[in-house]
């Protein structure tokens, strides 16, 4: 057992109380990352390596003189009396799409291969100021678009720690390796359409995506800005309560962070969960999508280990005093990817516009005509394929004459959505629920290479979180069992606006509730 | 001859005179500043920054829509209008589109020939600035200082009728903006920039024909050259039986010439949408309702109360309502004064407006306060000092910022009202002057004015005319 395998809240409380330094957990992280993390991504990879398949390949950039010092400076405060915060003397991994001073700030992208950030995202600077330890920026799929890391323009990409051939998810996937291979207790992800919990649930750590507005989004490099949250990964839900408590909040730099008082999360996982209403809802049980060959949508039923840890779960719960209220509505659900490949990439085509290789970034080394031809030039060198993908759908669905039958539909059915959560968590409703009860993902982990090209497959792994982003609520993945394969499978909470006590909470519950069962003891294959 | 109508309506930017730009902490003039030094991440567009909005903008947006008549809509929202050009660094520019901050209004140009024109407000809206693009030996230099420098676009329903009419609409739009105090409205600085769409209907029609777009057209006399010699550019095309193209123009004030931007055909798609960036900006309706009890007394109102109260002509009238400090100025010196309210225009008109120009300076810089120039009057209405005397004091209290009576007392400028003074005075001219005295005595009696300036003179001017003339003539007759 090495420092590094501690939990945040340990390692902050030993740190505290002079057990330990913050630059001996330092060096305990950086040697676990020499051990498992491998090659960093990077734009010219080379050829893969036997060995870059056993390797997790969490990084594009280890800080480690940044960290030192950090650490160094913990180490001072704390022996001249100041308290360094909340997190003080924890190393953490940032999601490259989050800008970090004078760090790389890459997006996983060419274009934006060589951007230095001047400034730090108020999640990051949040962390830092309550006393992390910046270990470096993770990789992620290119700019976010993706479910597998794999479409990162830094190769190699992320690799899944509980098995290597398999993918991490995505798009935070260098977030929940590092945190699954125990590099880093915690990790700052973004959740668009399931991005922090898909990942967590392929890796089997915690991910929260937070309500809307919970945690700001300055700094963080847009993708659906209109669904962008920036959330906790942890390896217990305890460590996820401490480190979202510690970046939510209003921020005069965002306008869309609400002004609301942060309650204490952690206090929140103490209280008993009997009379809790927790519901579930068969609209997440099976998948509806089209296939690939003749555009006909079929339905299919999520995988069997998947479905009956959901209803282990229900039933620890239940033992536990909770309420299920089984055949919950939830109606709009298929209709969550087809909305958000419409609203997401709609915003993405926009927020991608910025980068044109006249400021900042890639330019192309070629000789262009015209200015034109330099934006074609650079933008076509620069994107890889998710970008330009989700750039052409994005004006297509967005343009004068298209625009009512596609992006303000889409709006509208986004409406409906939201609509299917707010009757369920109405007080005064037919179900007056807490929170629903549902499977993170249709599947554990797929295959490198697997679905990577197939775009719209690939899409959708995040149907059953997907509509959380729409609605705007909050939602949690934790870990609940090994499939047959021994890959974790991850169970989904969700509830209403500003609720990330009760999901927070219900998952504390479950987590002691079965602290002592045999998966737990699994480690992943990279710590065997 | 077939006579045309001309139709012409008006898209103008105002920049606000608020402390820092609309979305961010930059100060909102860069004016002289070296290109790309008032700039930050925000305003320069980089990865992952975002819009905070700008009270001030708000306010300054709805205190003008409030002077249009226009509604102010309680909940407005902001879009994107996604384009891409190499001084935009978003690649799109936030601004509204559909439910912007005002909606509908009109504007009433009083027209030198007598007649006003109701100008309807078809749109009224928040947006941020782009910044400049300059070409430089076939290399291209950008300048994002002008990036998010608060705007609020107005665009006229087609109301106008002349190239004159569209430039009193400028005129009275900038004597408007800073009036208000929303803007400085110096077109030179780019403060009120002007684009303008411009047809012709045979006269009595009342069809829209195809209009041409002029842009940048910065000035007053740029607005009515461009539009002039547009309008006679598209007259001498449907006489010569061809067809007015849709047409963008762009108006070079040097040259005088007219040169083509595009066709309007190729007009592109903006795909706008709302900005998630930002929360719909709501308005508190009391405080809407406060922003409108606020308003000042508009300057065409003002104008018409002062020809009603004060008896002014309408010429003394739209002069002293040029701008509000100088209305003010004017209104706090008629209370003042003991005079007629037409004396007090006179001594602004011609004496204080002259001083103002000399320095450069707005009227409520002046040291010399309205209550001291109707102090002054005063004392010359008392026979205290003379005109002249009191037109020399102007300068003097302007420059000393001294009470007008102090001055008088300290260099002894008073009227002489001493009899015996006086008297010793015109016996010494009468002394001096036999032929004279013969002459007036002999019936030329034109002379005593004659007299009376050589008195003036040497009482250094100061003799109390009133008693000089009764002395003089008596002691002239003998």
């Amino acid at each position: 057992m090495a420092l590094i395998d501690q939990t945040a809240t340990e390692i902050t409380q030993k740190i505290k109380q002079g057990e330990l330094s913050a630059v001996d957990v330092l060096d305990s992280a950086l040697e676990r990352i020499r051990a498992v993390d491998g090659r960093p991504g990077a734009l010219d990879d080379g050829i893969k390596s036997l060995e870059d398949e056993k390797k997790v390949h969490a990084f594009i950039s280890l800080t480690e003189v940044r960290a030192r010092k950090q650490a160094e400076e913990i180490d001072r405060r704390l022996q001249s009396g100041i308290d360094p915060g909340p997190l003080a003397g924890v190393p953490v991994t940032i999601k490259d799409i989050f800008c970090v001073k004078d760090t790389l700030s890459t997006a996983g992208s060419r274009i934006l291969a060589n951007f230095t950030a001047p400034y730090t995202a108020t999640s990051a600077a949040r962390l830092e100021e309550a006393g992390a330890v910046l270990l470096g920026k993770v990789n992620l799929d290119e700019f976010t678009f993706g479910s597998s890391s794999e479409s990162s323009a830094f190769q190699p990409s992320p690799r899944n720690p509980w098995n290597t051939a398999y993918v991490p998810g995505g798009s935070s996937g260098g977030s929940t390796a590092s945190v699954a291979a125990n590099e880093v207790p915690l990790s700052l992800g973004t959740d668009t359409g399931g991005s922090i919990r898909q990942p967590a649930a392929f890796c089997g750590v915690v991910g929260l995506k937070p309500t809307y507005g919970r945690v700001s989004r300055y700094g963080l490099i847009a993708f659906g800005s209109s669904l962008d949250c920036p959330g906790p990964i942890a390896r217990n839900v305890e460590d996820a309560a401490l480190m979202l408590h510690v970046i939510a909040g209003p921020d005069p730099k965002d306008s869309t962070a609400f002004e609301r008082v942060v309650p204490d999360y952690q206090e929140a996982l103490k209280k008993d969960i009997s009379g809790m209403r927790i519901g579930l809802s068969p609209d997440y049980f099976n998948i509806t999508f089209p296939d690939p060959k003749t555009g006909e949508l079929a339905r299919q039923e999520i995988q069997e280990d998947v479905k009956k840890a959901v209803y282990y779960a229900a039933e620890v719960l239940a033992g536990l005093g909770a309420e299920i209220v089984e055949d919950v509505p939830m109606p709009n659900t298929a209709h969550g990817i087809p909305t958000y490949f419409v609203i997401s990439r709609v915003e993405a085509a926009s927020n991608l516009h910025r980068f044109d290789g006249v400021k900042y970034g890639y330019r192309t080394q070629k000789e262009g005509r015209d200015l034109n031809e330099m934006y074609r030039l650079s933008r076509a060198e620069g994107f890889g394929l998710q970008p330009k993908l989700r750039i052409l759908m994005g004006m297509y669905v967005s343009a004068a004459q298209y625009s009512e039958q596609y992006y303000q539909r889409a709006l509208r059915v986004r409406s409906l959505i939201r609509g299917d959560f707010e009757a369920i968590f109405d007080t005064h409703g037919s179900y007056r629920l807490d929170a629903l009860l549902t499977p993170t993902t249709p599947t554990t982990a797929f295959k490198m290479d697997a679905v990577y090209g197939d775009s719209l497959l690939m899409q959708y792994t995040d149907q059953l979180t997907v509509s959380a982003n729409h609605a705007g609520i909050p939602g949690i993945s934790i870990p609940a069992g090994l499939d047959a394969s021994g890959l974790p499978i991850g169970i989904q909470f969700l509830a209403a606006d500003f609720r990330e006590d009760i999901i927070l909470q219900a998952s504390y519950a479950f987590e002691q509730a079965t602290k002592d069962e045999a998966w737990r003891k699994v480690r992943p294959q990279v710590l065997q | 001859m077939t006579e045309y109508e001309v139709v012409i309506g008006l898209e103008t930017h105002i920049q606000l005179n608020t402390k820092t730009k609309i979305f961010c902490g930059c100060k909102a003039d860069s004016w002289k500043a070296p290109p790309n030094s008032n700039i930050c991440p925000v305003c320069s567009g980089l990865p992952g920054v975002l819009p905070v909005l700008n009270k001030a903008v708000v306010e300054k947006g709805a205190i003008l829509a409030a002077a249009m008549h226009a509604d102010i809509r309680l909940i407005s929202y902001f879009d994107r209008k996604n384009y891409f050009y190499p001084d935009l660094p978003k690649g799109y520019q936030i601004t509204q589109y559909d439910q912007a901050l005002g909606s509908g209004g009109y504007f009433e140009i009083p027209m030198p020939e007598g007649y006003v024109r109701r100008v309807r407000i078809h749109k009224l809206h928040l947006e941020e600035d782009a910044g400049k693009t300059k070409n430089d030996q076939g290399r291209r230099l950008i300048d994002f200082n002008r990036c998010g420098v608060p705007l609020v676009e107005m665009v006229t329903e087609p109301d106008l009728r002349s190239a004159d009419e569209a430039a009193q609409y400028l005129i009275r739009l900038r004597q408007l903006l800073r009036w208000l105090g929303v803007s400085e409205a110096d077109m030179e600085k780019g403060h009120l920039r002007c684009d303008a769409n411009v047809s012709i209907r045979v006269k009595g029609s009342k069809k829209l024909n195809t209009k041409t777009e002029i842009k940048n057209v910065n000035s007053i006399d740029a607005v009515r050259n461009a539009i002039a010699s547009e309008i006679e550019r598209q007259i001498k095309e449907v006489n010569a039986g061809r067809q007015v193209q849709a047409w963008t123009l762009d108006w070079d004030d040097e040259t005088g010439k007219m040169w083509m931007m595009r066709s309007k055909e190729t007009e592109a798609d903006y795909r706008y949408f709302r900005e998630p960036d930002l929360l719909p900006l709501q308005l508190d309706e009391a405080w809407v309702k406060d922003l409108i009890a606020d308003l000042p007394e508009l300057p065409l109102e003002r104008r018409e109360r002062f020809v009603r109260e004060y008896g002014l002509p309408i010429y003394d009238a739209d002069i002293l309502t040029g701008d509000l400090p100088l209305s003010t100025y004017y209104e706090s010196a008629v209370q003042g004064s003991p005079r007629d309210p037409k004396t007090v225009s006179n001594w602004i008109i011609n004496d204080v407006l002259r001083i103002l120009k000399d320095l450069g300076i707005s009227a409520d810089d002046l040291n010399l306060t309205p209550q001291y120039l109707a102090a002054i009057i005063k004392l010359i209405d008392e026979n205290k000092i003379n005109t002249a005397t009191g037109k020399g004091l102007l300068m003097k209290v302007q420059e000393t910022e001294k009470a007008p009576a102090q001055i008088v007392e300290a260099e002894g400028l008073g009227l002489v009202s001493d009899v015996a003074a006086i008297r010793a005075a015109i016996q010494a001219v009468i002394a001096e002057n036999p032929g004279e005295v013969k002459s007036f005595r002999d019936g030329k009696e034109t002379l005593l004015g004659w007299f009376l300036g050589q008195v003036m003179r040497k009482t250094g001017g100061k003799a109390d005319p009133k008693l000089t003339r009764q002395i003089l003539v008596e002691l002239l007759r003998g």
